[in-house]
């Protein structure tokens, strides 16, 4: 874009400005983009391009070989499992929650915004202590639990409920502003003119709020299939049966399988880069996040 | 409202759907908090003191806050160069910067972790360079801090954009019309626009690298009192069946939550009122 013709252009323009030192503000543009491309270079691509050259470092075969690793299979089977159960749930937790909050006025109605925002702000290990102190052996149903030999901690449950708490306010809290501002008029005419609730929510809520949907749902997709400090706590790393991706990432690492790691890794990345380029569709298409 | 007759809502499900939210609220997210509180206050209350403030727990506060804070100072200054970049200068690829952006929000931390271990260990691609200088940043606080600054980084970013959008570049020509300095400008002009913002995303950075855990762990070397962040010490508590133990460290984890929380709103309520009073 800084052509020669559009840069003299720029400088004529700024040169006719008062006071403009042209030359200043063409070291401190060139500083401040140099700046800030060297510190994600090192920070955000350096990291990424490592993770496919250590994954890639023993030649293609070394890489699908990691996956037929049955540990592995079990640990990518667990992690679809996991955001199969949990990401459709959250949804209908966001559209059902923004809905309440966007369609009505009662008390406590901020009150309650804070308190779906919540799990955002506690630890991720605090995220899934806690299901270990409900569900753990010495927690409150500890005992009920074992002697109904049901196992929610250290278990498929445990993993899914620990999931579910730190991808809670994911479409929840793209939805709400969004209904917040998109009014009541068009449902309450649609109502008015004898339409149902569902008829209404499918035919006159749903298409306006599709994009905010897709965004919340991709984010919750990505963070569940990710998640590492919660269920990491819950889960009793049980290699092949309670090891998520994530998981099984720290243990071929601790074993120094490096290309396994990695291997394991790059499928996440590209998990990530995939949700980016649908988080940048949504957005081309005029979405805006509030 | 009192004055004008009120319409009834006539958009149905009101009792259903506030139902089924605060049933699932308190099943996913308030039961099993209050747990951990309830935990934590059945502990002897000695035992409990005890626990949070015995030396190991007390460095790994260090630690946590420590890398923490310095992690979101940096991201202070570089977010806010990358967010002044991304609003007021056009070069080629600025599209793309500003979608991966969000990478460390999409990127499971994990992942991350390994990847800036690889990277930043002694014979990575940057690490081989850092250390003839005598810097070493995998496993010491450097690496932590690196990881927290990372995973930090979009919060800044994405805070402080919008806020540079606001400001008014007739103020700033305006300014420069009458003589001041570019470093003056900065100050007098962009700062004042810009702080809450900046400062708001600062909290949050800080709020989430206070608690973070998958990203630093393979960074940090995880050696006790030297580079053990309190997360990970509520996991060993954990995996040596000190539930107590863990519960009354979760519990100041949660306790931090709760200030950082309160903080962001009071810089935001109090970033509202300054534009009020500004316009």
């Amino acid at each position: 874009m800084a052509g020669p013709a559009n840069h003299t252009e720029l400088s004529a323009e700024l040169s006719s400005r008062p006071g403009h030192n042209t030359w200043t503000s063409t070291v401190v543009r060139w500083l401040l983009i140099t700046v800030s491309l060297v510190f994600l270079g090192a920070l955000l691509a350096a990291p990424l391009a490592a993770v496919f050259s250590v994954a890639l470092e023993k030649g293609w075969e070394a890489y699908f070989g990691a996956f037929a690793d049955p540990d592995t299979r079990a640990a990518i089977r667990l992690t679809l499992i996991t955001a199969a159960v949990v990401v459709p749930l959250n949804t209908l937790f966001g559209i059902t929650a923004a809905w309440c909050i966007a369609k009505f006025e009662f008390k406590g109605k901020s009150f309650l915004i804070t308190l779906i925002d919540l799990p955002l702000a506690v630890s991720p290990v605090v995220s899934g202590l806690i299901y270990v102190l409900l569900f753990g052996l010495n927690g409150w149903f500890g005992a009920w639990l074992q002697d109904h030999d049901i196992s929610i901690v250290y278990a498929l449950p445990g993993i899914i409920l620990a999931t579910m708490f730190v991808t809670f306010p994911y479409v929840a809290r793209e939805l709400i502003p969004l209904m917040q501002q998109l009014g009541n008029d068009e449902e309450e005419a649609a109502i008015t003119l004898g339409a149902g609730g569902w008829l209404t929510f499918f035919r006159v809520t749903l298409p306006r709020i599709r994009w905010g949907l897709v965004y919340g749902v991709i984010l919750c997709n990505a963070r569940a299939m990710g998640e590492f400090g919660a269920v990491s706590v819950v889960s009793g790393n049980i290699r092949g049966l309670t090891t998520t991706m994530p998981l099984h990432i720290e243990i071929l690492y601790n074993e120094y399988n490096f290309v396994g790691a990695f291997a394991v890794a790059s499928m996440l990345s590209l998990l990530a880069v995939v949700t980016l380029i649908i988080k940048t569709l949504v957005e081309r298409s005029g979405y805006r996040r509030r | 409202m009192k004055t004008m007759r009120r319409e009834p809502n006539v958009i149905p499900g009101f009792g259903i759907t506030l139902g089924f939210t605060t049933f699932f609220l308190c099943a996913i997210v308030l039961l099993p908090l209050s747990a951990l509180v309830l935990k934590a206050a059945g502990m002897d209350f000695a035992r409990f003191v005890d626990v949070i403030t015995s030396p190991r727990a007390l460095a790994s506060y260090r630690l946590s806050f420590g890398a923490a804070l310095v992690a979101a100072c940096v991201n202070m200054v570089f977010g806010f160069a990358l967010a002044w970049t991304l609003v007021r200068y056009d070069f080629p690829g600025r599209k793309f910067i500003d979608a991966v952006i969000d990478m460390p929000f999409a990127l499971p931390t994990a992942v991350s972790g390994i990847a800036l271990t690889t990277v930043f260990a002694g014979n990575g691609w940057i690490g081989q360079y850092l250390e003839p200088l005598g810097i070493q940043v995998a496993y010491t606080w450097i690496g932590i801090t690196v990881a927290l600054t990372l995973i930090g980084m979009p919060f800044v970013v994405r805070t402080v954009q919008p806020a540079i959008l606001e400001v008014q570049r007739d103020l700033e020509d305006a300014a420069e019309t009458l003589g001041a300095g570019r470093f003056y400008v900065f100050r007098r002009i962009i700062v004042p626009t810009v702080l809450p913002a900046l400062l708001t995303g600062f909290t949050l950075a800080f709020a989430r690298a206070v608690g973070e855990y998958g990203s630093v762990i393979f960074i940090a070397g995880n050696m006790p009192m030297k580079t053990e962040i309190t997360p990970l010490l509520i996991v060993i508590r954990l995996e040596e069946f000190d539930y107590a133990g863990a519960a009354a460290l979760g519990c100041v984890m949660l306790a931090i939550s709760f200030v950082m929380l309160l903080a962001i709103n009071l810089i935001q309520v109090w970033g509202r009122r300054r534009m009020m009073v500004s316009r």
